[in-house]
């Protein structure tokens, strides 16, 4: 981590400069990583929809995979798919 | 000085803050209501039904609830007021050391209340005590003016761009919320020009510049964010100073971080908060009518603590009193070892005796007083003293 210096930090905890997440890499809390079985998927994308960190990758309207940079396995995808096509794995 | 001089009008200490309010005009209010300070939201809304001020009050569930929102309309940029009481400042206990660490300048007035149980609505300082480590700056009021004075300075210490911290008015529960006294209040015009616009500092609002305001800190950062809060604590002194010094332009009436009342000469002084100030400088000039030097002060400040001004009113006194309206239960009032801690710095030290009196409500004579000044005068004091307890 670069030096920071107290007083240059912004008061209050706050954020000042938009879109920091993308710098957080929050993939590495992980202890359980989703894996999707496309044969059972019917690309309703509630996974997509209901994932908090943003991490359902979609193209064309069909789901691809995830993106393990930000992804934390909190296993929210594997628990909405109504076809329970996306297991939790300790991988 | 001011353009206008106003009449002197009769307010109760509730009504004389809920005045300043209307002058001051604030963005937003939200509180609850909750005795002894009900009369403030129940006077400011009533100007909000009128259409005499422009704010948005909005009524909420709960003291959690009212400043809750308070602190995120003060972090979107909107000038805020709230006041509670008692077990309603205790409801908002979570939520004060986030305000203040949120470095939002909200205002909020607290009409000093016992803290239940057994339940008791009547006047001690249990309430801010219970407040004091939570970041917030607080005021002390000694009567009806004062507490007026308060709530038209406050806004200036809270918003400064070095301060930016949240502050509590405090005035005694019905000894000045509900008393009517005789009051000069500073003319509309000028309060507004004293207060000045609100200048929010990253306010959410500001959508061309967006800031996330909240955030989770590590221990590094926590730390590190907390002294930030240390800092601008240290900076409220100065400025609360600074801010006297333009009240006593406007209007002539003078407040310091302590104020005293003939400590120069004196050989005794006597520390205490609120009402009971007013209550002492009559001990004192009884005293002094037969012949004892003795002093008292006040701080007007308590947080941030203002030692160096302590120090300085007791430094080569005989003996110090510390009255506290409130018992940090199995040890000490909450001002004793603050004020013992501040003449550390002394080459001698007074002796320093502590009395706690007024606990739940209970009188506060200037026969109790006296008697205890005397008490410490005759050396037969102990350390702490409980005072006016009438079982």
């Amino acid at each position: 981590m670069a030096k920071i210096k107290i007083k240059d930090m912004p008061i209050g905890a706050r954020v000042c400069s938009p879109g920091s997440s993308e710098a957080i890499l929050t993939g590495d809390w992980r202890s359980y990583t989703p894996v999707v079985d496309k044969e059972k998927c019917i690309n309703c994308l509630n996974c997509w929809m209901f994932c908090p960190d943003n991490s359902v990758i979609i193209k064309e309207g069909r789901l691809e995979g995830f993106k393990m940079s930000h992804c934390k396995g909190c296993g929210i995808c594997a628990q909405i798919c109504p076809k329970k096509a996306i297991t939790m794995t300790e991988a | 000085m001011a353009k206008k001089k106003l009449e002197d009008i009769a307010i109760n200490g509730d009504g004389a803050v809920a005045y300043a309010w209307k002058q001051i005009d604030p963005d937003v209010c939200a509180a609850y209501p909750i005795t002894p300070q009900t009369i403030i939201v129940e006077d400011f809304s009533k100007f909000v039904a009128n259409g005499e001020v422009k704010t948005e009050y909005v009524c909420v569930e709960s003291e959690h609830s009212a400043l809750t929102l308070c602190a995120a309309s003060c972090s979107a940029g909107a000038r805020t007021f709230t006041a509670t009481a008692s077990q309603g400042l205790a409801y908002m206990w979570e939520m004060l050391p986030i305000t203040s660490s949120m470095r939002v300048p909200l205002v909020m007035a607290v009409a000093n209340r016992a803290v239940s149980g057994p339940i008791n609505i009547n006047n001690d300082h249990g309430d801010a005590m219970a407040a004091r480590d939570t970041g917030w700056i607080q005021m002390f009021a000694d009567n009806v003016q004062s507490s007026y004075d308060n709530a038209i300075m406050a806004p200036r210490i809270a918003e400064h761009p070095d301060v930016q911290l949240p502050i509590i008015t405090n005035l005694d529960g019905f000894i000045l919320t509900h008393a009517v006294e005789r009051m000069t209040p500073v003319d509309t015009d000028d309060v507004k020009k004293f207060v000045g616009e609100f200048e929010p500092v990253c306010p959410l609002l500001d959508y061309k510049h967006p800031t996330s305001h909240g955030m989770l800190d590590g221990p590094d950062f926590y730390y590190a964010h907390k002294h930030q809060q240390v800092e601008a604590m240290d900076k409220a002194l100065e400025v609360a100073e600074q801010v006297f010094k333009e009240f006593k332009k406007l209007t002539g009436r003078e407040y310091h971080l302590v104020d005293e009342y003939r400590c120069e000469d004196a050989e005794y002084i006597a520390i205490i908060l609120g009402s009971s100030y007013g209550t002492m400088q009559e001990t004192v000039d009884r005293m002094r009518d037969a012949g004892i030097k003795v002093g008292a002060a006040m701080p007007h400040i308590y947080r941030p603590w203002p030692e160096k001004e302590i120090a300085r009113i007791i430094k080569g006194k005989k003996a110090v009193a510390i009255f506290d309206k409130h018992v940090s239960l199995g040890a000490y009032g909450p001002l004793y070892p603050e004020v013992v801690a501040a003449a550390t710095d002394l080459e001698e030290m007074p002796k320093m005796y502590n009395f706690i009196y007024g606990i739940g409500g209970a009188d506060t004579s200037v026969s109790i007083l006296k008697g205890a000044m005397e008490s410490v005068i005759k050396g037969s004091a102990d350390k702490i003293n409980y005072v006016g307890m009438k079982l």
